[in-house]
């Protein structure tokens, strides 16, 4: 598992609310462990262009409720996968939550962001701030749980316990 | 000052007074994965250097949700899960044995007051028996496996409160989703809810499984119902609230005039009285899951198709949630009923729910379902659409070949 960066600016896609794991990657697909597999039919059922268009460290932008439905890492799995670099939304369902930041994919919640497709966002992870450039805005993202933090800046849970073996508040 | 269950179960855990908004690190009393989840589990536990998992008396591994396996690469990844049970001395559930929450519950891997961790996002399911259960992803259980704890942010309690008893020919399910129409399928999101009052406390454990599943269609950490009335064969001390518990939220509903409920495409909070969708041709009749495949289940079902054949049009699949409730359904005959009625019994696990394999929509098509989910795709085709609905409601339906209220072959 690679370190998370902490700097990224690349190009936004936008999608909107209550967008299920099962859009993100129909169950038929998610019983492998190989992750170009999950990759490929990552949103299929949501845009079927999405892996077609998305390059390497692009980013995720929704509305309310990403991730809801299925308990599946998959799911932040193939995005991970397809090249997205950090996920934004209003607000998150729980489990897809922990999921991506166990996993090392930032996400970042942003209640009242009006992100556009296509907007060109500049974003600081450590200080949880998202420009946007092209609407010329700038976003303070909710700040993470203290262990969330630490996860992610292990690059998430498994090198977190490989380092300190078990938790610690 | 006063708590509610979830922290007092919580509390009880970490052996402190613990309130709504702090974080903590508690043991758990049991864990499982299912076959979707078990095998990226197994690699990171591995990959986090776990050797043994903390106890394995309290962790499960289930073949569920692709069972029996529909391909060599499914049936590699069940092997992966046989081998890694061996290798910890842990219990495997085999294909068909059931359905993860209904085998973790018969055979008492969770019981009331526990924290219970499941790779499955329907744990909150455990709920039914007074115990604090949520749904986690498979990096997350691996780390509960390897150090049989879990970091929590104590949950805010939604206190839903229904008044009454449900009409003869309305059941749980016409309940809870009418529940989850009216909280939505965010609202609950990061928080407990608390299901209180009259028409929870005659209710069946299988009943109140069914609440208690759709908690998550909530987006809840976890749904426990309230004890009052719950029987179990073995002896427990009852979690309540405390009077002075501190909600974020409380609903209040009269739920004596139900009627049957009904979600539409395609999520499952756009629920209306199933008045709104009478008539709507169907092509496919499916009763099973974690949320609908227990005996009360088929027997209301067989006790609407007794005698009958179902529509020309329509095919029926019954998945029984556990092996247990298939041999129950043979002994009281509900069996014969239904599958001389025209269903197709299969192998009991979670398959056409999710898409996997044994009996995946057309296009076009349209399913009445006793789920819990109808996002689009969740059976395994975009094109086709599900309705969800009580047992009752599928059986109904599946003898008119469309959308049919119940009610009139129950009362």
């Amino acid at each position: 598992m690679s370190e998370v960066q902490t700097n990224i600016k690349a190009k936004a896609h936008v999608y909107g609310d209550h967008i299920d794991t099962d859009r993100i990657i129909p169950g038929k697909y998610t019983k492998t462990l190989d992750l170009s597999t999950l990759a490929n039919h990552v949103l299929e059922d949501l845009d079927p262009n999405f892996n077609k268009i998305v390059q390497q460290g692009d980013i995720l932008v929704a509305g309310i409720n990403f991730g809801c439905g299925s308990s599946r890492e998959q799911a932040p799995l193939a995005l991970k996968q397809a090249g997205v670099s950090v996920v934004i939304a209003q607000d998150f369902a729980r489990i897809f939550f922990r999921n991506a930041i166990n996993i090392g994919l930032p996400v970042l919640e942003i209640a009242d962001h009006k992100i556009q497709k296509g907007a060109e966002l500049d974003i600081d992870l450590k200080a949880g701030t998202v420009k946007d450039l092209s609407a010329k805005v700038t976003y303070k993202a909710t700040k993470l749980p203290a262990i969330m933090i630490a996860i992610l800046g292990e690059g998430g849970l498994v090198n977190y316990l490989t380092k300190y073996g078990n938790y610690s508040l | 000052m006063g708590q509610t269950i979830s922290e007092k179960i919580i509390s009880n855990h970490v052996g402190r007074k613990v309130y709504a908004g702090e974080l903590v690190i508690s043991e758990v009393d049991g864990c499982m994965a299912s076959d979707t989840t078990g095998p990226l589990t197994i690699k990171a536990f591995r990959e986090m250097g776990g050797k043994k998992v903390f106890n394995p008396d309290k962790c499960a591994l289930i073949i569920d949700h692709a069972a029996p396996s529909p391909n060599e690469r499914i049936a590699n990844l069940h092997k992966m899960m046989r081998d890694f049970a061996k290798e910890q001395g842990m219990r495997l559930f085999e294909i068909g044995e059931g359905i993860c929450h209904q085998v973790m519950v018969e055979n008492a891997y969770v019981k009331p007051g526990d924290i219970f961790i499941g790779a499955d996002s329907h744990t909150p399911t455990y709920g039914a028996l007074n115990a604090f259960a949520c749904g986690v992803g498979s990096t997350d259980l691996a780390a509960t496996m390897m150090t049989g704890k879990i970091w929590l942010k104590v949950p805010q309690t939604i206190q839903i409160n229904c008044a009454g008893k449900l009409q003869d020919g309305v059941t749980a399910k016409d309940l809870i989703l009418f529940l989850v129409g009216k909280v939505t399928v965010s609202g609950a999101t990061y928080q407990a809810i608390e299901f209180t009052g009259e028409a929870f406390e005659g209710l069946s454990l299988a009943s109140r499984m069914t609440i208690a599943n759709m908690s998550s269609e909530m987006g809840a950490k976890t749904g426990i119902v309230h004890p009052k009335g719950l029987g179990l064969e073995y002896d427990f001390e009852a979690i309540t609230p405390d009077e002075d518990a501190n909600y974020v939220k409380t609903f209040d509903f009269d739920v004596s005039r139900l009627e049957p409920q009904v979600s539409a495409p395609e999520s499952p909070d756009n629920v209306h009285n199933i008045s709104n969708y009478e008539g709507i041709k169907i092509n496919y009749a499916f009763i099973g899951t974690c949320c609908n495949g227990r005996l009360e289940d088929l027997d209301i079902a067989a006790e609407i198709l007794k005698g009958k054949k179902i529509h020309p049009d329509v095919r029926m699949v019954i998945a029984p949630a556990s092996q247990s409730v298939l041999l129950d359904a043979i002994s009281n005959g509900t069996m014969t009923t239904l599958i001389e009625a025209g269903a197709s019994l299969i192998t009991s696990g979670c398959g056409p729910c999710v898409g996997t394999h044994q009996g995946v929509p057309a296009d076009g098509e349209v399913v009445i379902s006793a789920a819990n989910r109808n996002f689009r795709g969740r059976m395994g085709n975009p094109n086709s659409n599900i309705y969800l609905g009580a047992p009752s409601t599928v059986a109904a339906s599946a003898l008119e070949g469309r959308i049919t209220n119940p009610k009139k072959f129950l009362l």
